[in-house]
């Protein structure tokens, strides 16, 4: 186990806390960076969903896992960054200025949300963000103008600067930047003052309050700059799905969102990225065992005479195959990850290096939560 | 006004879980659409009578509601009311994923014999409409009556006051919430029921219903169960008045739109009481 010998408060908020972890993180980096050459086309375009679904956590996370606002609404502000960065582009803005003032507007319109939200709390917030997805759906459908409603709206591969990132690989690496930006960004406004006051409001407005955080203006910030977080992931987006319809950016959408940042874990921006992973790659998993089961069961039955297994994966590629059965499996892991590890899969990677590195002292009750009884959030 | 009722019966359910365990189900919606299934269910394939198979799936969903309540729901309290909401969610998905899996996605009609018409002064009253309002009429009276009148109503009343003061008295907290849960999935189950034959039987008839059914519970004031009846009349009201004079469009969007006023204007809606914390 290593213990780090503290000589001065900075090293608390250093971005990186040691040489290993650097050491780690730049192996991390250049395994991203090298994988793609080595993979096969298609994985490497359902990877780059993984760096897309990491920035709508990373603005997730800010929002719910470190100011504790909870938005059920956040597909909205992806869909408002998609749609505005399409409509520039189309309109022959360069491809920098375009994501620049899709930025701004999602920016704009989370200052705008969040300032009502300021008033409530807690449920009525989740409700209020609702609402406000559905009015947008809405608009994204009826104003043909700009979205062109349900006729949709294609959108090329992005050309930066002359370059063109047509192909899956570059867009990859397009993605990857932008990612390895937000969480730079991210990461140093969460150890600043900003970071400590959104931290500060979470677990206790009151508290916050009293020691001189303006809730007023470090939540709508928090609001202003998750949307704004968003509004780039949308101009992604954008560019990977290729086609815009306005039913995309659904409630089952910022569910997903939602199920992303809480499977992750809440309160760490490592858990929003594990989120990401396991959100853009369960549904190509499911695809795979869909096709496979039943097979490797008929074959497992042939080889060792039991016949009833080859039913069993019949009946189970059968299941995997019925639409809908997605957003139930979805529903199942989000019940059983909170109800048995509330701190995702980052906090059970916590567990697992913990009990490495303390090897035969691991204990689990170090984890284990404190009896807990009923808080009442009628009285704020 | 018929569709009012709905969401007015649906949000009574959000109030009745919300009061008691603060906790807020999402999964209100679906509940209903297993109930309308379960009813169908029994009319259809067994060949049951009408009001037995409405019978059947309120008591089949109520008692599903209190298992729940026990199994999963009872592991989630005092953690933050967030993680409540992402239970429910994914429970939600389970349930519409099951009905889905279970009944596929075709469209039932489910048999009723409400289905004449009575003619008064020139305005046609359909029976199935005047069904759900007599249904919604009915069933807050024995709410009503069961809530003020009856011991067990009253513990239930003192449960969603203070816990602790009603353990103390010796109210078996525990089992009033299983009650709780029951039936407020009994009221969901009636609602989705009464609601079959206006909008037919399919798998996501509950998603959208328990949408508007919290704007009514917002508007009449989370915790207050006149409030969700009557915010339940006004949404389907303002939905109505919308898709009737306004452009198209704003008959689905109306009602979230007077949400968000609502919220920003007043957030402890029209019969809520707002409290602040002491330090």
């Amino acid at each position: 186990m290593r213990f780090p010998f503290k000589t001065s408060y900075n090293q608390d908020i250093r971005l990186f806390r040691d040489r290993v972890d650097v050491f780690w993180y730049g192996l991390l980096a250049v395994a991203v960076l090298v994988l793609p050459l080595l993979m096969d086309e298609y994985y490497v375009g359902e990877s780059t969903w993984v760096f897309i679904y990491g920035i709508c956590g990373v603005s997730l996370m800010v929002l719910v896992g470190y100011t504790g606002l909870v938005s059920l609404g956040h597909a909205a502000f992806l869909g408002i960054g998609a749609y505005a960065h399409a409509f520039f582009i189309m309109h022959g803005a360069p491809w920098v200025v375009a994501v620049g003032l899709a930025v701004a507007i999602t920016t704009a319109c989370g200052l705008i949300v969040g300032l009502p939200a300021l008033r409530m709390t807690g449920i009525y917030l989740a409700i209020a963000t609702l609402a406000f997805s559905v009015i947008i759906q809405e608009v994204f459908s009826r104003w043909e103008s700009v979205t062109h409603g349900f006729a949709g709206m294609k959108v090329d591969r992005p050309v930066i600067f002359g370059v063109a990132f047509a192909d899956d690989r570059s867009f990859y690496y397009l993605c990857l930047f932008f990612l390895v930006i937000v969480l730079w960004l991210t990461r140093n406004l969460l150890r600043a003052p900003t970071g400590r006051a959104w931290i500060a409001i979470r677990d206790s407005e009151i508290a916050a309050q009293s020691m001189g955080v303006n809730l007023a203006i470090y939540k709508s910030m928090a609001f202003a700059y998750s949307a704004g977080v968003m509004g780039l992931a949308g101009a992604l987006f954008a560019h990977k799905i290729a086609f815009l319809a306005p039913d995309i950016f659904n409630i089952l959408l910022s569910i997903q969102f939602l199920l992303l940042v809480i499977v992750g874990g809440l309160g760490s921006l490592h858990g929003a990225l594990f989120g990401a992973v396991f959100v853009a790659l369960l549904p190509p998993l499911i695809a795979i065992l869909r096709d496979s089961i039943p097979d490797s069961m008929a074959e497992f039955a042939v080889s060792t005479g039991i016949t009833p297994v080859a039913s069993v994966g019949a009946a189970v590629g059968a299941f995997l195959a019925k639409p809908g059965v997605e957003a139930g499996i979805f529903g199942l892991i989000l019940v059983l990850v909170i109800l048995l590890e509330p701190l995702g899969m980052y906090g059970r990677w916590l567990k697992i290096k913990l009990f490495f590195s303390t090897f035969p002292m691991y204990k689990a009750s170090t984890f284990k939560r404190q009896k807990s009884y009923m808080r009442s959030e009628r009285l704020r | 006004m018929a569709v009012g009722c709905i969401y007015g019966l649906v949000a009574l359910g959000f109030v009745l879980i919300y009061k008691a365990t603060e906790l807020v189900n999402f999964a209100q919606g679906d509940l209903l659409t297993l109930g309308a299934f379960v009813c169908y269910m029994a009319v259809v394939w067994w060949g049951l009578d009408y009001w037995v198979g409405f019978v059947i799936a309120v008591v089949v969903i109520g008692a599903f509601g209190a298992l729940l309540d026990r199994v999963v729901l009872r592991q989630v309290i005092g953690q933050p009311q967030f993680a409540v909401v992402m239970l429910t969610i994914g429970l939600g998905a389970m349930f519409r994923t099951f009905a889905s899996v279970t009944w596929g996605s075709e469209i039932y009609t489910l048999p009723t014999p409400f289905g004449g018409v009575w003619t008064i002064g020139g305005v046609t009253l359909s029976h199935q409409y005047l069904s759900i309002i007599a249904g919604t009429l009915v069933l807050c009276g024995v709410l009503y009556a069961f809530f003020n009148h009856t011991r067990l109503g009253v513990a239930m009343q003192a449960t969603s006051q203070n816990q602790l003061a009603a353990y103390y008295m010796g109210i078996p907290v525990k089992l009033i919430f299983s009650l709780i849960w029951a039936i407020s999935a009994g009221v969901a189950a009636a609602a989705g029921i009464l609601l079959a034959p206006v909008t037919l039987i399919d798998t996501n008839m509950g998603l959208a219903v328990a949408l508007k059914a919290f704007a009514a519970a917002v508007l009449g004031g989370f915790g207050s169960i006149p409030g969700a009846l009557f915010g339940g009349i006004i949404i389907g009201l303002i939905e109505l008045y919308a898709g009737a004079t306004l452009p198209e469009g704003f008959k689905d969007t109306a009602p979230y739109i007077v949400l968000l006023l609502m919220l920003i204007v007043r957030p402890q809606g029209l019969f809520g009481t707002l409290t602040r914390k002491k330090v």
